[in-house]
């Protein structure tokens, strides 16, 4: 972990209420794809935990949606303006478990992280296949983004508008490797469903104090005993997890 | 030269800070990030003689300057404090450790302290009956005389190491239940546990917190800290270890003005995990600015 200052260097709206800032600063703490950073925003005491979309030696790109007053601050701030921010946070995806073909399942503002995981993928010469699961058409981000990359994507809508109609399980290819997830819980339970016979990574959401492991505020029951989201995850393997199914 | 060594009933700490039980787990998270044998000790996360996992999620929520856990007690059990976390933190931590103590019974404190008091790293045990996280524990304790006295008498009689009785502000009047524990033969204070609070989510109309209510901590309570500390000064000759809200050396001196003899810092950790250490190495500049050459010297100075 690093604590730093970030200038902002790109602050554009994606959607209604998504927004992707591109942040400059000292990158050398993350280490995977799947991390978080803990942003201090000027008047509020607690840092925001945000996943990493992408990062390389000088920048680092973020992709969040606003939910309250702190990310509605965040909104407000533009280019030059700096953050100071916690870095390397979090246990990310792992990469080699991946196989030849492994399956990418992102949720709204879960689709992030999973940005730089198909990346890392790709340049590994893996084939991901990347499900992208929006409600409707104007909620839609970084379809076009991964598909540059060189991922197959399927972008599924709850309303039919765009893309498969229904949720990502209605999009589940025949044949995978593995898969990696990242979005809501009741998402994420019905995929662990879907996906009971192979293997898996999943990222957890949880409101946090510290985001370093320090506070236990954050905790996840697992099969192996309480966890911590912010530093044993956020990226579990999914069999680990407790599913009331 | 700046004297910054204290005294707590016989355990002499290079310097009065403390980071507080609960923010700084048992200690290696932030031995990754900076030698912690900076510090004058530190308070282990609350610990109890059973294995907890604690309160359903979310358990944080922020405040205007400050925020709400209701993480309740999470900790290994005793046990497995004693075999692994202990044995862990002694690769990186060479000087005494507190021991915190939580409980649902006065026999479970008293088991959970007995075990405790073998272990030649704890310099002393901070017995926590006043965690607003749990039901039908600790802070029922802690809002009674009579509940403190017990626990207090119980602790004491299963140990030779100083006992420090952490006591709840949730009360009406904090003097007659630092009195009790005083009467029952604690050797010290600590004060304040956190406020009860609570946040409601404008999105759900319902508290953020899974259990509705927490513990309220950060730098919003330090004058609520202070007033606290400045009453159990007056009325009760024990050491003090002041806590809440501190987040600056200046924050520091106040508290020690107001009685403290050692200072806990809790909620200015989970922001920025370097507070401790930059309060240490500030210290001086601020004793400098005020005329204080010794901070022995200020402990109570304004009574």
């Amino acid at each position: 972990m690093k604590q730093g200052i970030y200038t902002i260097v790109e602050h554009t709206p994606l959607t209604r209420d998504v927004y992707r800032m591109v942040l400059s600063g000292d990158t050398s703490a993350m280490t995977m794809p799947g991390q978080f950073m803990e942003i201090s925003l000027p008047g509020f005491f607690l840092r925001r935990p945000i996943s990493i979309c992408d990062y390389d030696e000088k920048t680092v790109t973020i992709i969040y949606k606003v939910v309250g007053q702190g990310t509605d601050a965040m909104a407000r701030m533009k280019k030059g303006e700096t953050l100071d921010a916690l870095t390397g946070l979090g246990h990310g995806f792992d990469v080699e478990k991946s196989g030849d073909e492994p399956l990418l399942v992102g949720g709204g503002v879960g689709v992030p992280p999973l940005y730089n995981l198909a990346k890392t993928l790709l340049a590994a010469g893996r084939k991901p296949t990347v499900i992208l699961g929006f409600n409707k058409a104007d909620e839609i981000f970084y379809a076009r983004e991964f598909e540059a990359l060189g991922a197959r994507v399927i972008v599924t809508t709850v309303d039919g508008s765009v893309g498969v109609k229904g949720f990502v399980t209605n999009a589940l290819p025949e044949r995978f490797s593995y898969v990696y997830s990242c979005g809501p819980m009741p998402m994420l339970r019905a995929l662990y469903r879907a996906t009971q016979g192979s293997g898996g990574q999943f990222s957890l959401e949880e409101r946090m104090g510290c985001g370093f492991g320090a506070c236990m505020g954050c905790s996840v029951m697992t099969k192996e005993g309480g966890r911590r989201v912010c530093k044993d995850g956020p990226v579990f393997d999914k069999e680990v997890l407790e599913w009331q199914i | 030269m700046a004297d910054l060594k204290v005294t707590l009933s016989g355990l002499e700490l290079d310097n009065p800070i403390i980071p507080a039980s609960g923010t700084f787990g048992y200690g290696y998270e932030f031995a990754e990030l900076y030698d912690i044998n900076v510090l004058g000790s530190f308070s282990f996360k609350g610990t109890t003689l059973e294995p907890r996992f604690g309160n359903p999620t979310p358990r944080i929520a922020e405040t205007p300057s400050g925020m709400i856990n209701a993480v309740g007690m999470q900790n290994p059990g005793i046990d497995r404090v004693i075999t692994e976390e202990l044995p862990r933190l002694k690769r990186c931590f060479h000087k005494k450790v507190i021991a915190n103590i939580g409980g649902f019974s006065v026999d479970e404190y008293a088991e959970c302290c007995a075990h405790i008091d073998k272990e030649d790293q704890v310099g002393l045990i901070e017995v926590n009956v006043s965690c607003p996280n749990v039901h039908n524990g600790c802070m029922s304790f802690g809002t009674d005389p009579l509940g403190i006295s017990a626990v207090t008498k119980a602790v004491k009689a299963v140990t030779s190491k100083p006992v420090y009785v952490k006591l709840s502000p949730n009360v009406t009047d904090i003097v007659p239940l630092a009195a009790a524990a005083a009467e029952a033969g604690a050797d010290g204070i600590s004060l304040i546990n956190t406020l009860l609070g609570m946040r409601i989510d404008l999105r759900t109309k319902k508290p953020v917190i899974a259990n509705k209510m927490g513990g309220f901590s950060g730098s919003a309570i330090l004058p609520v800290a202070l007033r606290m500390v400045y009453q159990v000064y007056e009325a009760v000759k024990l050491p003090i270890i002041g806590m809440g809200g501190v987040s600056t050396a200046r924050d520091v001196v106040e508290m020690m003005l107001a009685g403290a003899t050692a200072v806990e810092v809790g909620a200015a950790n989970l922001v920025d995990p370097w507070a401790c250490p930059k309060i240490i190495a500030d210290l001086p500049g601020v004793m400098a600015q005020y005329g204080i050459t010794s901070l022995k010297d200020i402990i109570g100075g304004a009574h």
